[in-house]
């Protein structure tokens, strides 16, 4: 079987990406959540915060480590698979790549042995600052690479010579329109990932009966975070989605499924985009509610699909990512609030709340897909928006070399995906130390049959 | 500006790689002398290299970043030739990383799996580096010789590797392990001689515009110290080895010392046989270069992070410095 190498590179960058994003997206999050575990402890010098710390710092440093060699691949993958992309636009992307480099990866690796295996050789406040500059490498690792992205989406401070990118201005390249927004939402969704994720092993654990006090007071931080930070991503979310209106309509366009350009067009909530018919089949709308979302207006004006016909992503894929990641997004409202209220003073979560919080452990992976899937299938055809195809800087290698790695690729990821999923539910299978320690107890907030 | 930036660029490059080498190539080593050791040996071998090895692999995305930064020209062309064996090393480096962490969160069931994960992981990320290393000394060429060559490279580099994880083992543990550290240095020493040897005889030979570097006049002679000076050492690790006394009483790490030399004579032989080429007979770095605006706006940073890491570096290996223990995160 031939496939075509083109179609082959890219879905071999998008698996690798997508694998990749996945420990980010909780470490970023949870380096946070152990660095304010950390400080409750010192704070208070309460045992159980310090059981908590050693319980999750495992999963984290589980989750770093394939973070890492999941990057080392990406930094490869640009030269592999794009090798034309850095031939045009390296003098923009090479300087925000080094800068990750040398201000983030580095201040994150090597501060993390002492974060993971140092609390007995240094003071608690060095290991305090120790894990605070982890955190904070992983903030600084997001900030670059983001604006790299973004800066592909949204491109901007660059004059072009011969067909080579040049920067005119690094902080308009750096603060390019879209990279605020997009920083706030990726770092918001990954605390929300690692939210649901503590929340998640938390009640799972409690279901088995292998919790102590420890986890309750994490499953609760859990879920404050996310009743919090929920909404807060949701409103982000929409003005995320205003600067893509202005900048990258086509993009809208497709997320909506909305084909002609109408004044006052009305929101598609469910239907079937079908892109040879240039219509949505089995249509559900509500009247009017794509303006008044994206132009705040009820006659306002979308501009639809037909106008950038040959020159629009594929519209299927984006539409229904989109809904999947605005899914889950209202999905987490409401369990988080609905946790919330069970959990408030020194309430007890009845057994239900449990499943449903077990169920959403990975809910925020599942968001976090969807929403990149919107993002970069939703720039379809550019790689850097409106001004260079993705076509015009692959790689030529053959197509049973891409397919031979691809596979390879694809085998290790599930291998260690399941694996992954495996430690973690291994790790939390074990009774919480902090019951075996405190003398007397029983899994008193165990839910009663 | 035009002409140092390049120089200045391909000088980081060069300084990082070797830092890798050295630097991840004692863990890499630890990694492929695994199987050799006990069970609770394993835990104490890779409690040394514990809380090093994300760091020490940073140093490559380091190279190959600046690679791609400031010669984007070249990164692709490189990039592209090494595809096969890049992506070999990438699945060798994710299984080794991960096999790390999950040899002990997997259960004792499975730690088994994760060792021998470990070892093949180590294994073929050193020998697939090996193999770029010998394929782009050779100037990229698709021939008999280019990878004859290659492959001849893609053994040396696990020998020295495993010498250096050897040397590691030697400072870093005691007793049982300590005196098979010994044993292990002792074996790999001779194959990575002659290793060395026939890369240093096999280079003129792979690559003609090497050997035209090498053999004319003055310059043969300001080179000799390198082949000299590898000599005088080599003999001095022989010795060093064959005193077990003076390797109990803390001498050891000057095997690694030793060997720190041998690579970086290596690399300064190299860095002359290269320059100021970028791809060998192809490409030279002027050509390669970014636009000097780039080059500059990324010095600045370089500037002052380099010395910052290299601080902190030194300060994480002072906390972790004395003999192995076991690892905890508690
Ligand atoms: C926990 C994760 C999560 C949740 C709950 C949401 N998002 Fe999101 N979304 C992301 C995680 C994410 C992301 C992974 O972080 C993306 C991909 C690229 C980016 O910048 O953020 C993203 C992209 C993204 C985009 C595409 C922007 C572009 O490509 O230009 C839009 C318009 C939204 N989001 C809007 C929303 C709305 C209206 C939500 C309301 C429920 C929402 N997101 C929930
Ligand atoms: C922030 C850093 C990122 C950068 C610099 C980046 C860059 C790129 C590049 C260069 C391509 C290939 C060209 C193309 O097909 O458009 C691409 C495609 C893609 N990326 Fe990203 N990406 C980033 C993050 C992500 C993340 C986190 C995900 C997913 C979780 C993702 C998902 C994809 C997908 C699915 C494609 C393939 C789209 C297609 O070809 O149809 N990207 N991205
Ligand atoms: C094409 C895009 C990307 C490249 C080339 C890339 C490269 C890398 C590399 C090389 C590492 C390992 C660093 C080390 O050695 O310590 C890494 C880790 C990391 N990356 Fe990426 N990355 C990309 C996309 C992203 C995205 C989209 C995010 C988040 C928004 C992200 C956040 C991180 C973080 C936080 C780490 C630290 C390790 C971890 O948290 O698991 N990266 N990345």
């Amino acid at each position: 079987m031939e496939f075509d190498p083109f179609v082959l590179a890219r879905i071999q960058f998008a698996a690798n990406i997508s694998f990749h994003i996945l420990f980010p997206a909780i470490s970023i999050g949870l380096a946070w959540l152990l660095f304010y575990f950390r400080v409750r402890f010192t704070l208070s010098g309460d045992q159980l915060w310090d059981y908590t710390y050693n319980f999750w710092v495992k999963i984290f440093a589980l989750t770093f480590a394939l973070g890492v060699v999941s990057g080392i691949t990406m930094s490869f993958q640009f030269g592999t698979n794009w090798p034309g992309f850095m031939e045009k636009a390296g003098n923009i992307a090479g300087p925000l790549l080094g800068y990750e480099v040398l201000t983030a990866f580095f201040l994150e690796a090597s501060f993390l042995g002492i974060m993971l295996f140092g609390k007995n050789r240094v003071s608690n406040r060095l290991h305090l600052i120790a894990t605070f500059l982890v955190a904070f490498g992983t903030m600084l690792s997001a900030f670059w690479i983001l604006s790299l992205n973004s800066w592909m989406q949204t491109p901007a401070g660059h004059v072009i010579v011969n067909g080579e990118f040049m920067v005119e201005s690094w902080w308009e390249v750096i603060f390019n329109p879209s990279f605020p927004y997009r920083l706030a939402h990726m770092v918001i969704a990954s605390l929300l990932t690692s939210a649901f994720l503590v929340a998640g092993v938390s009640a799972w654990r409690a279901l088995k009966g292998m919790d102590g006090p420890g986890t309750w007071k994490v499953m609760k931080t859990g879920v404050v975070l996310a009743a919090v930070l929920t909404p807060l991503q949701i409103f982000v979310g929409d003005l995320h989605g205003l600067n893509t209106l202005e900048h990258q309509p086509a993009k809208v366009a497709a997320m909506e499924a909305a084909w002609e350009t109408e004044k006052g067009a009305p929101l598609v909530l469910f239907g079937w985009p079908d892109e040879d018919r240039r219509e949505t089949r089995w249509a559900l709308e509500i009247p009017k509610g794509a303006s008044l979302i994206l132009t705040h207006e009820l006659d306002g004006e979308i501009r639809g699909l037909n106008e950038f016909e040959g020159e629009h992503p594929p519209v299927a894929m984006v539409f229904w990512a989109f809904r999947i990641m605005v899914g889950m997004g209202v999905l987490m409202l409401i369990v988080s609030w609905w946790g919330g209220w069970s959990l408030r003073g020194e309430h007890k979560p009845g057994k239900p709340l449990l499943h449903v919080l077990s169920w959403m452990t990975f809910s925020g992976w599942v968001a976090v897909l969807a929403g990149w899937y919107v993002t970069e299938i939703g720039r379809q055809p550019w790689i850097v928006y409106g001004l260079l195809k993705v076509k015009d800087v692959v790689a030529d290698h053959s197509s049973a070399t891409l397919t031979g790695t691809l596979a390879g690729y694809l085998l290790l990821y599930v291998f260690l995906l399941a694996s992954y999923i495996g430690a973690i539910r291994y790790l939390a299978t074990k009774p919480a130390r902090s019951q075996a320690l405190t003398p007397g107890y029983t899994t008193k907030h165990a839910p009663t049959e | 500006m035009e002409y140092w930036l390049p120089v200045v660029y391909v000088s980081i490059m060069g300084l990082a790689l070797l830092v890798y080498v050295i630097l991840d190539g004692y863990d890499l080593g630890v990694g492929m002398l695994l199987p050799a050791a006990s069970e609770a040996e394993k835990d104490t071998m890779i409690a040394s290299i514990g809380p090093f090895w994300d760091a020490n692999e940073t140093w490559i995305v380091l190279g190959i970043g600046v690679l791609l930064i400031a010669f984007p020209k070249a990164h692709g062309v490189v990039l592209t030739a090494l595809y096969i064996p890049v992506t070999l090393m990438l699945f060798g480096l994710t299984l080794r990383g991960v096999a790390f962490d999950m040899r002990v969160k997997a259960g004792d069931k499975r730690k088994g799996m994760w060792n021998r994960a470990f070892f093949i992981g180590s294994l073929v990320a050193s020998m697939s580096q090996g193999w770029m290393l010998g394929f782009y000394i050779t100037g990229l060429q698709n021939n008999p010789v280019s990878l004859i060559f290659a492959a001849l490279i893609a053994i040396t580099l696990p020998a020295l590797y495993v010498m250096l994880g050897a040397a590691w083992l030697m400072m870093k543990t005691e007793t049982e392990l300590f005196n098979k550290a010994v044993k292990w240095a002792r074996i790999a020493l001779l194959p990575m001689g002659i290793c060395l040897l026939l890369v240093s005889i096999a280079t003129p030979l792979a690559s003609s515009v090497i050997a035209e570097r090498w053999f004319t006049l003055p310059a043969a002679i300001g080179l000799l110290p390198i082949p000299l000076s590898c000599a005088l050492v080599y003999f001095g690790m022989s010795w060093l080895l064959s005193k077990p006394v003076l390797l109990k009483r803390g001498w050891g790490w000057l095997l690694f010392g030793g060997l720190v030399v041998i690579c970086i004579m290596a690399s300064l032989g190299l860095a002359y046989s290269i320059f100021p080429d970028i791809i060998i007979g192809q490409m030279d770095i002027w050509t390669a270069a970014a636009a000097t605006d780039s080059l500059l706006f990324l010095l600045y940073g370089v500037a002052i992070t380099l010395p910052a890491i290299i601080g902190y570096s030194i300060f994480v290996y002072r906390v972790f410095h004395g003999k192995a223990t076991e690892l905890s995160y508690e």
